[in-house]
């Protein structure tokens, strides 16, 4: 198969300005302060795969999702979509083709829904915003497949959103994010609100709308499990900053960052197998004052001098990609 | 999964009559019989107002039918009262019931169309603020901060006089009305703007709207659409209390003889002229406009007061 | 065996709506035993935090208990009146939140927090007080407590702020701890420190923990024994270790092939149809049928009852049957 890319996004760097107010600063004599939320992160997404972004609060992977999509512009760097750069607004017929093709699932399926519409209004909007259908019998008609193709029936279409529970409201999304006909679906925590027993029902049915229709998902997760069983290849990020690529068996087998190590050790041990685990130390610092050189210097038990001022570059090693000097310097055992 | 949710199908197939009739909201107004009885009293006023050509025994507005000689006859019930004058007349003979129905009259239209326009007008800045931020937000919110450090009848006040000024003597009596309503108007319409601003702050972050924006709409079509149907809850309970609070400003204003002139008497314009009588015995003249006044804004209030904590959903 | 420290006997929870009475909690039957971690777990709307703040007479209104027996230390709880309640709630019972912004107040300094739930519960004077403070926050692990103790909350990170929360609960000494999800706001790296702290100041100071969850994983980690509850019902209870490797109710092996493995490869989760019920529509005989692969006769039309099942106890006409109506 060849494998041809789909989205490529290089780095990209997002910064939020959360300085106090004009006057406050005057006052107090400060400058203003700028968040690094995604810092310099770079990687591909090849057809038909999915991708996942793993982190912690505060790791930036949302912020990367929403730039992505076109949510939010990013401060530097480039995303391109079907060899389509996402920010040159001189292609403008080709960033609508575009809109199409890039769809969202979001995180809370109680915000995501909007509480006044019908359901089948909901899946038409996008429908009707983009002209795919001639007339309202063949939006009604694509309507109801939409909302079979999830699980639900054609009547569904008729209620408000209130009167589904949250894994029926994620089916509507996912329905609503179909109905483009989409290459590309960002999944921005699309279960961590939902209970695991509905959490396998979407999962499996995002796998097999996945086989069918061939999509690409960046899937985006704090949740090891879930990410495990449904990524190809995954990406770890720590502060804003991707510290290991790796496909997925491959990152759970054998974890190269020290971050990426810590994270599997905090997996609970659901299986009670009695695995070796390291305990965690430390928490996540202050994303606005990130600590000097590699940013998870403080809490990492290989650290030295050189990781306390430099910052790592990420080295290309066997199909994954890792910022870490350890690994460079081979101090890992 | 579709067994479950079967039975909930025949709810949605009925009306929005039968919906309305089966929500929370009438049920929690069914539930206080004080709220039952200040929307009939409202209800009362309404169609008082509306119809008062038709219902009112006199038409106090038609000069030919007054008679001086009727002045300042007592309510019925008294001594020198007459069945004819329930309420008995003010010092031009006017007959003071029916003077108070075609009084709501202008004082609910006054109320209404200031509301209106205070409304649409709050909705609209507080819209654009909350889903454009930036500059534009700071002056429309800068405007609002420096129109609030004032009281609003000093607003309408200092309105009046500017827009009436403008009118030529022999016109202002026509234009009184329209005046009143752009004075009280925009003395009203910041409590709009920031309720909305800061409900579309809200909702702009909210997920259906991004989704939204990814299908790639316009902002306008955004702001329309989906943001402005979800922060219409709020704006309904100002709109209702405000209501009350203009009528009282339009007597106010007119009490202060700047609103509605003495051919047309507004309630308000009705007290001030009662009050010249009040300490020569003809009591009438003032307190039956005022307590008509009271009774309204009360009912209204309690309305809004109500319509507040019932779309509460933490007060549920 | 002696008494234990807590007993619930066929509680029941009832919210009066306009529409319908509705049952969240229904008949509820289980002990916790001195110094023992039960987890309670179940997907939203189970009825195990309505259980939590019944033991603890925070129920709101208008939900109420409508049946059933609370017992803690052979003494019924649930009909005390709001002081002797409040004497009891914090001293010998004591409740962790999920939300550790929310439950230190932000104007106070941790330390007058601290000092201020120790003096209500125990005779300590100023200094006293502020020694036993440090120690505790010394022991929950927050570094230099002798100047961390005058710090603000906004001062401190979710997870030490959860540390601290924990520090008040601990406080008075008491005998039981409510755990409602105190790790599901905290980060993964974070989660599991707080588990294993929770779990070994238990252990060490013989306090019994009820731990509210939807997370197997952290009842894994640390539950001696499990609670699993479905539409207000218990389903499954038993030790965690024969729970989690040989669950006994269909509810129970359904969630629990559910979660994603860490250490097998399957294609396919395998998943429950359909989701629990809502409280007004809770189908009739056992709870779970319409979503059971063996549901059978009886399931659809008598409650089965709570009986022994090897170590486990699990409410399911599977068994029922077999054990002669149990």
């Amino acid at each position: 198969m060849a494998k041809e890319v789909l989205v490529e996004v290089s780095s990209l760097t997002r910064l939020f300005d959360v300085s106090k107010p004009l006057l406050n600063r005057i006052i107090e004599r400060e400058g203003r302060q700028l968040l690094r939320a995604v810092d310099d992160v770079s990687f591909d997404i090849v057809t038909g795969e999915t991708f996942a972004l793993v982190g912690e609060s505060g790791s930036g992977k949302s912020t990367v999702a929403k730039m992505v999509v076109g949510l939010l512009p990013p401060t530097k760097g480039s995303i391109r979509i079907d060899d389509i750069e996402l920010a040159d607004k001189t292609q403008k017929a080709h960033m609508r083709e575009m809109r199409s093709q890039i769809q969202m699932i979001f995180q809370d399926p109680f915000a995501s829904l909007n509480p006044r519409w019908r359901v089948d209004k909901i899946v038409a909007e996008p429908i009707r915003a983009f002209n795919l259908e001639p007339d309202d019998a063949a939006i009604v008609e694509r309507v109801g497949s939409l909302l079979t193709m999830v699980g639900l029936g054609p009547s569904d279409g008729r209620k408000f959103p209130h009167e589904f529970s949250g894994g029926q409201r994620q089916r509507i999304c996912i329905a609503r994010a179909l109905a483009s006909k989409p290459e590309f679906i960002v999944c921005d925590e699309p279960t961590s609100a939902l209970d695991v027993s509905v959490q396998a029902q979407i999962l499996n049915l995002m796998r097999d709308l996945q086989d069918e229709f061939g999509l690409t998902f960046l899937f985006i997760s704090h949740d090891l499990s879930v990410v495990r069983h449904m990524a190809t290849r995954i990406g770890v990020m720590y502060l804003g900053r991707l510290v290991e690529v790796s496909p997925a068996k491959m990152l759970f087998k054998a974890p190269k960052h020290p971050y990426t190590r810590m994270l599997l050790d905090a997996v609970p041990d659901l299986e009670m197998s009695g695995r070796d685990r390291k305990p965690v130390k430390g928490e996540i610092p202050n994303p606005i004052n990130p600590p000097s050189g590699c940013t998870f210097h403080p809490r990492c038990p290989l650290v030295n001098d050189r990781c306390r001022k430099e910052i790592p570059a990420t080295i290309e090693a066997n199909n994954s990609i890792v910022a870490c000097h350890a690994v460079e310097e081979g101090r890992l055992e | 999964m579709s067994d479950q949710t079967a039975p909930q199908i025949d709810i949605v197939e009925k009306g929005m009559l039968a919906r309305a009739l089966d929500s929370d909201i009438f049920f929690s107004f069914r539930q206080s019989k004080i709220v039952m009885a200040a929307a009939v009293v409202t209800l009362i006023y309404f169609s008082m107002a509306l119809f008062a050509p038709w219902i009112a025994p006199h038409n106090p507005f038609d000069l030919a039918s007054l008679d001086l000689m009727d002045g300042l006859t007592p309510p019925a019930w008294e001594e020198d009262g007459v069945p004819q004058f329930l309420l008995g007349t003010d010092d031009q003979g006017r007959d003071l019931l029916s003077t108070i129905m075609y009084g709501s009259r202008i004082s609910l239209a006054v109320g209404f169309a200031s509301v209106a326009f205070a409304a649409i007008l709050g909705i609209t800045l507080g819209l654009i603020s909350g889903y454009f931020g930036g500059f534009i937000d700071t002056v429309i919110m800068r405007i609002a901060d420096i129109q609030l450090t004032f009281p609003s009848i000093l607003i309408a006040l200092l309105i009046d006089g500017t827009v009436s000024g403008l009118f030529p003597e022999s016109r202002r009596e026509d234009s009184a009305f329209w005046v009143l309503v752009l004075a009280i108007g925009l003395s009203f319409w910041v409590q709009y703007a920031r309720t909305v601003r800061s409900s579309v702050l809200v909702e702009k972050e909210r997920e259906y709207v991004q989704a939204a924006k990814l299908i790639g709409l316009k902002p306008l079509i955004i702001m329309f659409r989906h943001v402005l149907p979800n922060v219409l809850g709020p704006v309904l309970v100002i709109i209702t209390i405000n209501l009350a609070l203009a009528v009282i400003t339009e007597a106010t204003l007119s009490f202060l003889g700047v609103g509605i002139p003495v051919t047309q008497p507004s309630l308000g314009t009705m007290i001030r002229i009662g009050q010249d009588f009040l300490f020569s015995g003809e009591w009438w003249i003032t307190i039956f406009p005022g307590a008509a006044l009271a009774i309204l804004v009360l009912a209204v209030n309690l309305l809004g007061d109500w319509l507040r904590d019932a779309l509460n959903p933490k007060l549920r | 065996m002696s008494q234990p420290l807590l007993q619930i006997r066929d509680l029941v929870i009832e919210f009066p709506t306009r529409r319908a009475l509705l049952r969240a909690v229904d008949q509820i039957s289980f002990d916790i035993e001195a110094g023992e971690v039960l987890g309670v777990v179940g997907e939203s709307g189970a009825g195990k935090s309505l259980t939590g703040a019944a033991i603890i007479g925070l129920l709101e209104p208008p939900g109420r208990i409508a049946g059933g027996e609370i017992i803690f230390a052979g003494q019924r709880i649930d009909n005390l009146d709001h002081d002797q309640m409040r004497k009891l709630r914090g001293k010998r019972i004591a409740m962790i939140f999920q939300d550790p912004l929310t439950s230190l107040n932000p104007l106070y300094r941790v330390g007058e927090q601290l000092v201020e739930t120790i003096q209500t519960h125990l005779p300590l004077n100023n200094t006293e007080a502020r020694e036993r403070a440090i120690a505790l926050l010394d022991e929950v692990g927050i570094p230099a407590p002798v100047t961390r103790i005058d710090g603000y909350p906004h001062q401190f990170s979710g997870g030490m702020r959860q540390r601290v929360v924990i520090a008040l609960a601990l406080a008075a000494e008491p005998d039981l701890i409510i755990a409602d999800e105190p790790t599901t706001a905290l980060d993964v790296s974070v989660q599991a420190q707080i588990i294993s702290l929770l779990k070994n100041l238990c252990k060490n100071r013989g306090t019994a923990v009820m731990l509210i969850t939807h997370d197997m994983g952290v009842i894994a980690e640390t539950a001696d024994r499990v609670a699993v509850l479905y539409a207000g019902q218990v389903a499954e209870i038993g030790k965690t270790q024969d729970l989690i490797k040989s669950p006994k109710h269909p509810y129970t092996s359904g969630l629990m092939s559910s979660i994603p493995s860490m250490e097998s490869d399957e294609d396919r989760l395998i998943q429950i149809p359909g989701s629990m019920p809502r409280l007004n529509a809770i189908p009739q005989g056992c709870s779970f049928h319409p979503r059971c692969s063996k549901a059978f006769g009886p399931c659809t039309e008598k409650r089965a009852p709570l009986v022994d099942v090897g170590e486990s106890r699990a409410a399911c006409w599977l068994y029922a049957a077999e054990n002669g109506n149990g």
